[in-house]
């Protein structure tokens, strides 16, 4: 392959709180031209909304922070670009934050970008005005039935704001929400100035970017043959060789450990894609039948072929809401008859909970006693008798209050229930926020992205 | 004809979207991957899975890379962020769908991989 036609990107963060390992293993041991940063799963817009109303400086990913001032020297001494979904709902206090760092470390003239306009958190009322009822795609509900509880709203917007970023000489680009994958997408349009409406080269990026998202899940973690892999403490970030015409290489960081086959490489492509002929994305759809894979070396395998089609006039939206309160306690206990037992306590919780003066409905308790196949429920057969298991007992309900009542009764059972019960730890377990998910579409033309550039 | 977990003719990974879970498989080989068309539909998933899926299982296949994509629908008790189960993003139920018995026939054996971990 000829170096000089060829665009390397390596993932150092597959989710929010993923090792701070990954970063320094690729500086130490690879040239690379980008670094992206995964740090938003589905839930994480909720969680950084409720940090920031309790905190005008936080919600957004602070360890990008800390590792921004890790990798900051190398990357600018080396001309490496990083491209990062740290701003969460937080764009100004991550600019901000990351600003102070670069000057601490006095790497003045660097560039950083903000792509926002995902955050349509205040405009929910006037965009349902305008006919936008962002309908929950699992159920058909509009969003007016939960508006009021509504906590967090935004959209997975494309590729193109990031490259407008690129465009205007960014050296760190930072996002809110965007498509995991257009963190990959969009150094490859920009670098091999790919037209927005080639939509095999966009598909191409994107499956790119789908291998890379999760870290090392393209590189043998979560592998189903996993004792074919070696090395694990040190696991091999994920690394994407890309040609000008769409054609690439997934490989890992070298001397580490990890495995890139076409199996490894294919479980990833597999991952929570739902329909593989139609990959919605923002900028595409991706098609994931027509990927050819070939083992090209040792950690080494090649992906052609890939075929995209034009993109929905539609964005997805993760909106996010209110749904009551939840609580969950654990107890260890032992056998004889530990299954026996173990219902005993569920039931004496409950009772307990009566005595109170609260009455929980049935649908809204939960047991889980595990040893019995809880996570394998009536796919394969249970051992009636355990020596040991551990019981979940828990519940949900609109009223926080309530339910710790249920956290307080958890401790008296190992001396009132029945006997061998053991492993209490961590204090009484406190009712926690549900935070439903709403998974939603809006019409492109109703997002408004801003991209804006500052020098240090 | 002979009988063989699904380990052995295939892997998995899997994983959530809401409360909908995605159980991706792919054949060790292609004469694997034939024969699964015919023996690992979506109905025998749905069969498999009935005490925790009560959607529509569906099937998708990617003959390229010798996959399939199974998509089961209502089968995290509410979904990742409001169930109390362990396994709130079906994370191992595509290790668990390797543990389907399967009665292959007998000339598939020697294709199929035998040191099961």
């Amino acid at each position: 392959m000829d170096k000089q036609s060829v665009i390397r990107i390596a993932n150092a963060q597959g989710f929010w709180g993923d090792s701070a390992l990954g970063p320094r293993q690729i500086l130490a041991e690879e040239q690379i031209d980008y670094i992206t940063f995964d740090y938003l799963a589905e839930v994480s817009m909720s969680i950084l909304q409720k940090q920031r109303m309790q905190n005008p400086d936080m919600g957004y990913a602070q360890d990008f922070v800390n590792m921004i001032k890790k990798v900051m020297p190398v990357c600018k001494e080396r001309g490496i670009k990083i491209v990062a979904n740290a701003a969460g709902v937080n764009a100004t206090a991550c600019l901000n934050n990351t600003k102070n760092a670069l000057k601490e470390l006095g790497l003045f003239g660097t560039k950083i970008a903000i792509v926002e306009g995902d955050d349509i958190l205040g405009q929910l009322d006037q965009l349902i005005k305008n006919g936008q009822e962002l309908k929950n795609m699992e159920s058909g509900k509009a969003l007016k039935s939960v508006l009021q509880k509504v906590t967090s709203a935004n959209v997975y917007i494309g590729a193109r704001p990031i490259v407008e970023a690129l465009n205007k000489g960014a050296d760190i680009v930072i996002t809110g929400r965007v498509s995991d994958p257009s963190l990959t997408l969009a150094p490859l349009v920009y670098e091999f100035k790919w037209s927005m409406d080639d939509y095999d080269r966009l598909a191409a990026g994107t499956i790119m970017g789908h291998l890379l998202e999760c870290g090392t899940q393209a590189t043998g973690g979560n592998y189903t043959d996993w004792k074919k892999v070696s090395g694990f403490a040190n696991m091999g970030f994920p690394i994407v060789e890309a040609q000008a015409g769409g054609s690439f290489v997934l490989t890992k960081v070298k001397n580490t450990g990890g495995l890139v086959t076409i199996a490894t490489a294919t479980s990833q492509l597999l991952y929570e894609i739902s329909d593989p002929e139609n990959y919605l994305g923002p900028d595409c759809i991706a098609d994931f039948t027509s990927i050819q894979l070939t083992q090209e070396g040792e950690n080494r395998v090649a992906f052609s072929n890939i075929k995209g089609k034009p993109p929905t006039s539609n964005y997805k939206v993760s909106i996010s809401y209110e749904k009551g309160y939840k609580i969950l306690s654990t107890l260890c206990v032992s056998g004889p008859d530990a299954i026996e037992k173990a219902n005993l306590m569920y039931n004496m919780v409950f009772a307990r909970l009566s005595m109170h003066g609260i009455d929980i409905p049935e649908q809204d308790r939960f047991l889980e006693i595990f040893g019995t196949n809880v996570l394998y429920k009536g796919l394969v057969p249970t051992n009636p008798q355990p020596h040991e298991v551990l019981v979940r007992i828990g519940a949900k309900g609109p009223d926080a209050k309530s339910l710790n009542v249920l956290g307080s009764e958890i401790a008296p059972l190992i001396t009132s229930g029945p006997p061998g019960i053991t492993g209490f730890a961590g204090g009484r377990a406190r009712a926690k926020a549900i935070v439903g998910y709403w998974p939603a579409l809006i019409e492109k033309t109703k997002v408004n992205t801003t991209v804006w550039v500052e020098e240090i | 004809m002979a009988i063989v977990k699904l380990q052995q003719l295939a892997i998995a990974r899997s994983g959530d979207k809401g409360n909908i879970s995605n159980i991706g498989i792919m054949a060790r080989s292609r004469t694997i991957y034939l024969y699964l068309c015919e023996a690992l539909t979506a109905e025998v998933v749905k069969a498999y899975f009935k005490e925790v899926a009560f959607g529509t299982v569906t099937r998708y296949m990617l003959p390229n890379l010798n996959a399939f994509n199974f998509v089961l629908e209502d089968s995290l008790g509410g979904g990742g962020t409001e169930t109390l189960i362990t396994d709130a993003q079906g994370k191992v139920y595509g290790a668990g769908l390797l543990h389907l018995k399967m009665d292959i026939p007998s000339e598939l054996l020697d294709v199929a991989y035998m040191t099961e971990s």
